[in-house]
């Protein structure tokens, strides 16, 4: 009846995860009481979780990213705190059967968690308003893409309670992850997460790459696009050539455990470097589908606060577009120490090496904007520039690691951690918080509090330094990723330094949760309220709305003249809101349950598959199929917001401009 | 569920009169193309490894394979009489021609799932050999898609019934099955020729 | 000429690394072979040539930031100037130049420092053969020459090359002994080879550098390198050992086992190496010198795929 579930699955003998799940159970009881207490269910369940306008949808990647970072961060500081300890016979306070199960979900839930949500939130909010339209291209595909992110997520956190989480690192190489060597519940677990979100991940690629093709405002040709649109487009693209990829090989491991076929078993014919090329093929264009956003961050950033525009635009997008072919192109990388020929190393290393130059030639072009600017140190900016330093030395060791002889001994060492931490949080994470101190007043309506923002810079930057320096050493001395204890004296001191550092970085993070407390508690000032929608002065088009936009983002969808639209009508007096009409009725998507259903189903399906309960995934099944097919039928998906409505709203933004304006 | 065309456009206005639902279907399907092909990679590598047991040329029938292949191209033309008769805007042949080419499908994947069956009783099941679950996998993801078509037609046929005319939404959904089922087509000539004949001679 | 300035940046290299890095002992960059030299003569002139830009590039973003910020009225300010072909000329040019050095380099070391390539020796010193199992979770060293094997302790002759051919029988792992220089993957059913010497005596510490599961973290093993006669000292207590490693014995080993401690085997059967190879490839082994592939024929090829 339950398949392999009986009550031994859950850990009742694990201290940590025992009070790990009241703390849950207490926080969330809590937070449900008080939306109960404030009575604002119908609120969520009509303005958010049903939503498919894109800029709700972006928050809730956000929030959801934030989540995510926590889980995440919680366990690489308990990694750190076990290498910290389990040394010379101490065993460490984390058994190898769960200390594996925490480094595998850290890296799985801050690649596809943490790093994937926050990119797709940042993509919802920005290129619909950058590109001048009123939503994506389609509305009810992006809900349904979060609600299938939203519920992997759930999937992953529901195996810290319930049975366990995979125990072969966040790739899952096999054999190890074949049934043969890891019967249990972990890697149905982790396949089943990936492939749902891989759903959700797919859509949004296909839902963005159609968007910016199809759905730009009149005038704004290929090379009037902004490059934030720019680095959303091309990343579209990784992510439609490369998460099919993922898909069919970990698919193709789901058949090897379910069906005990022999794609990658070490018998019957399997060949496990099959499925090493397959996730590598995805797995190094998801690298630079995490990274091109960011450089598209900093690119809208840097001009921003420098007051120029960007330097060599035209530079920036061919770099953009020559890092997404050349992405392709140096999967083999990642296991160089395979004992494939020297020409195939020297093949792929090249390649490598040679992304390094479209990479390098950005930071040049950031480097250049700024030059003969005038600089306002805006928080945003701090991230910028601690970007621009930790990345550059993060891209030199990347290279080093490129050469495959140098990679013969630093190949799975924590010098690769360090690398890889060093342009993932140096690069990737640095620039989403930018982007997030930078976009945050056009979402909410109010500005971000300034001081705690600097400081929880200093804090992460200070202790990403602290944290991964001491890791390219012991990476030098021959230390390997993934040991739970050790018994060499040359590695301790730096594992206790890394550890201080892991400290720091949870400081940058308890910053960052004050500063947004602050934020939200000093929403209502007026020195932090962004009246006129361009509180930077901004140069694209989502500067022209009202902050927070309306729902339609443009009541006349604007024309573009030139790169850096709104900076353009600014200067020559153009009023790109067309103030004052004439107004037209907008035809807008109505909200829907059905992304929310379809996704709650999958959640049903894919822990009754984990857990071979074979009938409740049947339900699961039929449950998105039946929903597909209603929807499908629904005829009441779209509605009109008259032109009166329009007109209320826009006059009354306009009203508000003319009185800052007389101040 | 990821092909379900139930999705709207929001804020097209005077510059943006096509919807971009069979555009956005087609990049769709383009991703979709990226799962067969790293489907038949899988194969070209594992196509040799027979650990023992039977190749393809001691499984494979000529007979049944020429009948499904029929089957399939046949319901790719009653598919574009379909097609036809809904720019016509005439419904109740639209919904015969639905109707046919579901059941010439609706034969394809009874002829697939017998082979297949065949094939698991003589113990040459997806478990025997890497080659076996290459070859299971990849048939079966394009008899797993053909089947989600069928469904759709059927969902189609459904909501035609009793209408009177196709309103742009329909005639969008209608054009993006033809696409989804002649792409099925175009696979299923590459599984023959890749994976059958290639494979007996 | 090209080598000569090779070896100066190296010489370079070596300098300021020895700064760097002075009072801490790096096992990659101290070794103790020539492949370890080779990977770390190449590391440290990789390293100069990419901090010619690198450290422009920190300097220069710093200053930058510094000199045009908003207090700072007399600085210059452009706030139309985006574009000049001089800087795109040079921010394109000089990375790539670089990068056409590196991949010479590259080029050069993927075949120089090909872990397959044999090794050069003295005259009159022949190579040891070593075969490697990775076994959940401990290392198999077969001695094919000798006839014995060990577990977990790997004892070479100093100034020797030494043939290593490697599996796994069990998940992947990657053989990697570092102050000797390269690592190779060990995979069931594949034989994968790797070829490093020892220069000096000592004790180095190998180690699987691939995450193998459970008992992975005590997957390591001692390196022994010492001279041709305590090498042949070393090989007669193995043989004095009371053990064999048989199809009978092999097994038992073979079951997963955490911080194995070293065992020595006196007798190993001709063949047990080939043998593991071929129980994943229906029974055929490749041979190493011809590419061929031969059928096995071995009391172990009945043995079960696992236990």
């Amino acid at each position: 009846m339950l398949g392999r579930l009986s009550l031994s699955a859950i850990p009742f003998d694990v201290p940590i995860l025992v009070g790990t799940f009241a703390g849950v159970v207490i926080i969330g009881l809590a937070v449900l009481g008080l939306i109960t207490y404030l009575g604002k269910w119908g609120y969520l369940w009509k303005e958010w979780f049903t939503s498919v306008d894109h800029k709700r949808l972006a928050v809730m990647y956000i929030v959801l990213a934030l989540v995510a970072l926590f889980r995440g961060f919680a366990d690489a500081i308990m990694m750190r705190t076990q290498l910290a300890l389990a040394y010379a016979g101490n065993p460490g306070y984390l058994p190898p059967h769960h200390y594996d199960q925490i480094f595998s979900a850290h890296g799985t839930i801050m690649i596809f968690f943490l790093a994937m949500a926050f990119m797709t939130g940042l993509f919802n909010f920005v290129v619909p308003l950058q590109i001048g339209a009123r939503d994506v291209a389609f509305p009810f595909l992006n809900n349904l893409s979060f609600w299938m992110t939203a519920i992997a997520f759930i999937l992953v956190n529901v195996s810290l309670f319930i049975g366990e989480f995979s125990q072969c690192g966040w790739l899952a190489y096999p054999p190890l992850s074949e049934s043969q060597f890891s019967p249990g519940v972990g890697v149905d677990y982790y396949i089943w997460a990936i492939q749902l979100s891989g759903v959700g991940t797919l859509l949004t690629g296909v839902n963005f790459f159609v968007t910016i093709v199809k759905m730009r405002a009149p005038g704004m040709t290929w090379m009037k696009m902004p490059v934030f649109t720019w680095t959303a487009f091309c990343a579209s693209i990784l992510i439609m050539v490369s998460f099919p990829v993922l898909t069919v090989a970990v698919a193709l491991l789901g058949l090897d455990r379910y069906f005990g076929m022999h794609f990658f078993t070490n018998d019957g014919g399997g060949n496990q470097m099959m499925y090493l090329n397959l996730i590598w093929a995805w797995g190094h264009p998801e690298v630079y589908i995490l990274v091109i956003p960011a450089f598209g961050v900093f690119s809208e950033v840097v001009p921003a606060f420098s007051k120029k525009p960007l330097f060599g635009y035209g530079t920036m997008v061919y770099a953009t577009c020559a890092i997404m072919v050349l992405s392709f192109l140096v999967w083999v990388h990642h296991f160089f120490t395979m004992g494939a020929g020297p020409d195939v190393n020297a093949f792929f290393g090249i390649a490598t090496m040679v992304i390094s130059i479209p990479t390098g030639v950005k930071l040049f072009n950031w480097m250049f904007t700024m030059y003969k600017g005038r600089i306002e140190y805006h928080a945003c900016m701090y991230w910028v520039i601690g970007f621009m330093v930790t990345f550059t030395i993060g891209g030199m060791t990347g290279v080093m690691m490129a050469i495959p002889g140098a990679d013969f001994v630093l190949h799975n060492s924590l010098f690769l951690i360090a690398h890889f931490h060093n342009v993932i949080i140096g690069g990737v994470y640095f620039g989403y918080i930018a982007g997030m101190n930078f976009w945050f007043p056009k979402v909410m309506g109010f500005k971000m509090n300034e001081s705690w923002g600097i400081r929880a810079f200093w804090f992460w930057f200070v202790g990403f330094y602290f944290a991964f320096v001491p890791l390219y050493v012991v990476g030098f001395e021959g230390m390997t990723r993934r040991l739970n204890h050790y018994d060499n004296p040359a590695w301790y001191p730096w594992l206790l330094v890394a550890e201080v550092g892991a400290v720091l970085i949870l400081l940058g993070i308890v910053c960052q949760l004050t500063q947004l407390y602050v934020t939200i508690r000093d929403r209502n000032l007026p020195q932090n309220r962004d009246v006129t929608g361009d509180p930077w002065n901004g140069r694209s088009l989502e500067w022209s709305t009202s902050s927070p936009p309306p729902i339609y983002n443009f009541a006349i969808v604007p024309h573009v003249h030139e790169l850096d639209a709104f900076m353009h009508d600014k200067e020559n007096g153009i009023d790109t809101r067309c103030a004052g009409g004439p107004y037209e009725a907008i035809h807008m998507p109505k909200n829907t349950a059905a992304g929310l259903l379809v996704g709650g189903f999958s959640l049903v399906f894919g822990f009754a598959a984990v857990w071979y309960i074979w009938w409740l995934a049947a339900i699961g099944l039929i449950g998105v199929i039946g929903t597909v097919i209603a929807r499908s039928a629904n005829k009441d998906i779209d509605y009109y917001i008259p032109a009166d409505e329009v007109a209320r709203i826009e006059n009354e933004h306009s009203r508000k401009l003319m009185a800052q304006a007389a101040e | 569920m990821a092909h379900d065309t139930t999705v709207q456009t929001a804020g097209h206005d005077e510059h943006h009169h096509e919807s971009p639902v069979v555009f956005g279907f087609w990049v769709y399907l383009m991703t979709d193309c990226i799962i067969f092909g790293s489907l038949f990679a899988t194969f070209a590598v594992l196509r040799n490894q027979f650990n023992g047991g039977p190749s393809g040329h001691q499984l494979f029938e000529i007979s049944g394979l020429a009948i499904e292949t029929a089957l399939l191209l046949i319901s790719s033309i009653t598919y574009g009489f379909g097609m036809i008769a809904a720019h016509k805007n005439e419904i109740s042949k639209v919904i015969m021609w639905l109707g046919v080419t579901f059941l010439l499908g609706l034969g394809f994947v009874g002829l697939e799932v017998n082979e297949f069956a065949n094939m698991i009783h003589e113990g040459a099941g997806p478990d025997r050999s890497a080659f076996l679950s290459a070859f299971f996998t990849l048939v079966a993801t394009h008899g797993l898609h053909v089947t989600c078509g069928l469904i759709w037609i059927v969902t189609l046929i459904v909501q035609l019934m009793g209408t009177t005319a196709i309103p742009e939404r329909m005639m969008n959904k209608l054009t993006c099955l033809s696409l989804f089922w002649h792409f099925l087509d175009i696979v299923w000539i590459c599984v023959f020729t890749y994976v059958y004949l290639a494979s007996m001679v | 000429m090209k080598n000569k300035l090779l070896a100066r940046m190296a010489r370079l290299g070596g300098l300021s690394s020895a700064l760097l890095l002075a009072g801490c002992e790096l096992d990659v960059l101290d070794p103790k072979g020539p492949v370890g030299e080779g990977v770390k003569s190449l590391i440290l002139t990789s390293t100069i040539a990419m901090l010619i830009v690198v450290v422009p590039t920190i300097i220069l973003s710093l200053y930058f930031a510094w000199h045009y910020r908003q207090s700072n009225t007399s600085a210059e300010y452009l706030p139309k100037w985006c574009h000049s072909n001089k800087i795109e000329l040079i921010i394109w040019g000089v990375p790539t130049l670089i990068i056409i050095f590196l991949a010479v380099i590259t080029y050069q070391t993927c075949h120089s420092l090909d872990p397959y390539k044999p090794l050069e020796a003295e005259a009159n010193t022949k190579p040891l053969h070593v075969e490697v199992v990775a076994l959940d979770w401990k290392w198999l060293f077969i001695y094919p020459e000798q006839g014995i094997a060990t577990v977990n302790q790997l004892a070479i002759p100093v100034n020797t090359p030494i043939d290593f051919v490697i599996t796994s029988d069990s998940v992947m792992n990657s053989f990697f002994i570092p102050r000797l220089g390269s690592m190779i993957y060990a995979m069931a059913g594949m034989q994968t080879q790797l070829h490093l010497l020892a220069s000096e005596p000592g004790d180095y510490l190998g180690e699987s550098a691939n995450y193998s599961g459970r008992g992975f973290s005590d997957m390591k093993f001692r390196t022994l390198a010492v001279s041709g006669d305590e090498f042949n000292a070393w090989v007669e207590k193995v043989k004095s050992s009371s053990e064999q490693l048989d199809a009978q014995t092999y097994p038992k080993l073979a079951a997963p086992s955490e911080a194995n401690p070293v065992e020595y085997f006196s007798h190993v059967e001709t063949g047990m190496f080939d043998t593991i190879v071929a129980k994943y490839n229906n029974g055929m082994v490749m041979d190493k010198k011809t590419g061929q592939m031969l059928q096995m024929q071995s009391a172990m090829s009945d043995m079960n795929m696992k236990e």
